[in-house]
């Protein structure tokens, strides 16, 4: 797992609660027994069925934040619901809230899962759908600052936090403590 | 201090809290399955590390499998690669394959409390969502991604924080030919698919209490529809009986012991829980989900609500609020999963479908969830019966629940499914889904619109 460095990027308003892991890789895909290749079919079904769907939007094509709902990568298990968001490129989710399971996979791989306020995602959303909007995340102090000069402070379980910023496996402390 | 059932588990296997940081916690036994296991493998094999306890560990082959007569012959070239990696690492970890061979393969969560493996007072993971069926039994079973499969088999521990408890109750006796299915979904439609987000559920309840293990198993395994890892039952006289004599479960003086000492595995009186809710079942009627996910579901004869943020919903499922979910026409009927996949669900089919036929223009899949499933509706003619109605029976697997086989529902195509997710294109690309016992999809085949029984 790579250490986690601080993240500039437009966000990609995904306006829907409820994005299940159904939805971010369907299950046709996940024959396969090695972790890569599954950049290319992150939200495939979603991106086939409608043009005009945000992640068909070329604006968004270099996004390394997600915004999204309540209740992100509910459903299925599938660790490969997040291994389909890092490898086409993403860093941070930005929710209302997360399924448990996503959360664990999440943090196993180095993404960062941030939860705000409903008031909050709303203001965001607004803003990365109506321009270009950047959010600057920093994991060491906690907050988001966006391009329009606000700062938003963000909670984050401090074992986590030391992993992503270490870089380090939740295996190596495993291994260390079941000796 | 009184303790919940949850809490007793939990500490029972609590290795190390350290400040700041999330419990290790002992893992007694994992299931595995072809899908979610061979990147864990290879992440062992990476770090130069060995399975710890293999006898902890049963595996089996059920979600990309073929269904049909001749599955040992897997086409899809990635699916048949899968399946030979999990031959080969269980081979060489000396972790017991449930193979297509061995009369006992299934769907993890059919075939793990067939075997005993599944036993109260235990952890157990998996690497998939529904692994909370097992509660059924008084065990704390969870889902858990593939890095934590590694985890496990590398350690025998996970890293948990202490999940919060929740204590659900069913007020009122199980009406007349309602099953654990429409509880179950009542409950979803309740408190919503996050509702239990955060929380681990003990259900109870006279209604529990009458529930046989296939009933409960179905209880358990959608507490994840609600954002529950995992939900659970305290064991009794009917999850003893249903271990006796098992293959895994210990025997003798061992089981007595094992017994007595299951016997006081229960919340003491006047335990705390996080939070508590009460639903009353003694008026339930069928119930079914009309949108895109576990939540939208209501009774079958009520009419589609006006919901926040529904569009999406009614675009999908081609349906507007204000109209009938009754009567509405079906294409495929669905009869399996680990949910209802059980020979209580297939008895309860057999039940409806005996000496009728099922509509011309639907197609129907009854598909046991194990081989002992399978050998057992065999066994009491339930396979003749199924035929006679125009259904297909077919070979154990997760089959059309989740579109990773060849069991497809085809795009544009409805269906009437006793499976757990009616997400978007779950049953297949563009399939539409609307959830219901096994008595409502035998129910609706027939007919050929979705009805209940009381209908045919």
């Amino acid at each position: 797992m790579q250490a986690f460095q601080a993240i500039i990027s437009n966000a990609i308003p995904l306006d829907m609660d409820n994005v299940d892991t159904d939805m971010i890789i369907p299950a046709q895909f996940l024959t396969k027994i090695e972790k890569s290749g599954y950049g290319k079919h992150l939200f495939q079904r979603l991106k086939e069925q409608n043009p005009k769907f945000i992640l068909n939007n070329s604006k968004y094509q270099f996004s390394k934040i997600l915004l999204a709902r309540a209740n992100f990568g509910c459903g299925s298990s599938r660790e490969h619901a997040v291994w389909a968001l890092l490898q086409s490129g993403m860093k941070a989710i930005i929710a209302e809230s997360f399924s448990d399971i996503f959360l664990n996979n999440a943090s196993k791989n180095g993404l960062l899962t941030i939860s705000l306020s409903p008031q909050t995602i709303n203001n965001l959303m607004r803003q990365a759908q109506q321009e270009t909007y950047i959010l600057s995340i920093d994991l060491s102090k906690q907050i988001i600052v966006t391009s329009a000069n606000e700062i938003f402070k963000f909670e984050y379980d401090s074992f986590r936090k030391d992993c992503l910023l270490r870089g380090q496996d939740d295996l190596d402390y495993l291994l260390e403590i079941t000796q | 201090m009184p303790k919940n059932i949850i809490q007793k588990i939990w500490d029972d296997h609590l290795l190390v809290q350290r400040p700041d940081h999330p419990a290790v916690l002992a893992i007694d036994k994992m299931l595995l399955h072809e899908v979610t296991s061979a990147q864990a493998f290879n992440e062992l094999r990476r770090r130069g590390l060995k399975v710890r306890y293999p006898e902890r560990i049963i595996a089996t082959l059920d979600h990309s499998i073929p269904t049909s007569k001749n599955r040992s012959n897997i086409e899809d070239i990635q699916a048949k690669r899968q399946v030979e990696a999990l031959r080969n690492n269980t081979k060489e970890s000396g972790i017991k394959l449930y193979d297509f061979d061995s009369r006992y393969q299934g769907i993890v969560h059919v075939m793990g409390p067939e075997l005993g493996f599944t036993l109260p007072g235990t952890t157990i993971v998996c690497g998939d969502s529904h692994t909370s069926t097992h509660g059924a039994f008084g065990a704390l079973a969870f889902g858990i991604g593939t890095s934590e499969v590694a985890h496990v088999l590398a350690t025998g521990a996970i890293l948990q924080y202490q999940p919060k408890t929740m204590k659900v109750e069913f007020l009122g006796k199980l009406p007349l030919n309602i099953t654990a299915k429409d509880v179950i979904m009542k409950l979803i439609a309740t408190i919503g698919m996050n509702g239990a987000t955060g929380y681990i559920i003990e259900y109870m309840g006279t209604a529990i209490s009458n529930m046989s293990m296939e009933a409960r198993m179905t209880l358990c395994n959608m507490s994840i529809e609600c954002g529950a890892r995992a939900g659970l039952i305290a064991p009794d006289e009917i999850t003893f009986n249903y271990l006796q004599d098992r293959p895994y479960t210990p025997k003798d003086k061992i089981w007595r012991q094992s017994v007595e000492k299951w016997r006081t595995l229960k919340s003491d009186s006047g335990c705390y829980y996080n939070n508590h809710i009460q639903v009353d079942i003694s008026a339930l009627t069928p119930m079914v989900t009309w949108g895109i996910n576990p939540e939208q579901a209501i009774a079958i004869n009520e009419l589609i609500p006006v919901v926040e943020k529904g569009e999406q919903a009614y675009a999908y499922t081609k349906l507007r609020p204000g109209q009938a979910i009754k009567n509405q026409p079906v294409d495929w009927a669905f009869i399996g999963s680990c949910t209802n996949g059980r020979i209580e669900d297939l008895r309860l089919a057999a039940e409806i479908l005996k000496g009728r036929k099922i509509a011309r223009h639907v197609r129907l899949y009854i598909v046991p969830g194990s081989e002992q499933v399978m050998l057992q509706a065999i066994a009491e003619g339930l396979d003749k019966i199924f035929i006679a109605s125009g259904a297909e029976f077919r070979m154990p697997g997760c089959s059309m629940c989740l579109a990773m086989n060849a069991d497809k529902v085809p795009a544009g195509a409805r269906c009437i499914s006793t499976s757990n997710r009616n997400f978007m294109g779950r049953q297949g690309p563009g399939s539409i889904t609307h959830l219901a016992s096994p008595a409502t999809v035998a129910a609706s085949a027939i007919k050929g619109a979705i009805v209940s029984v009381e209908e045919i």
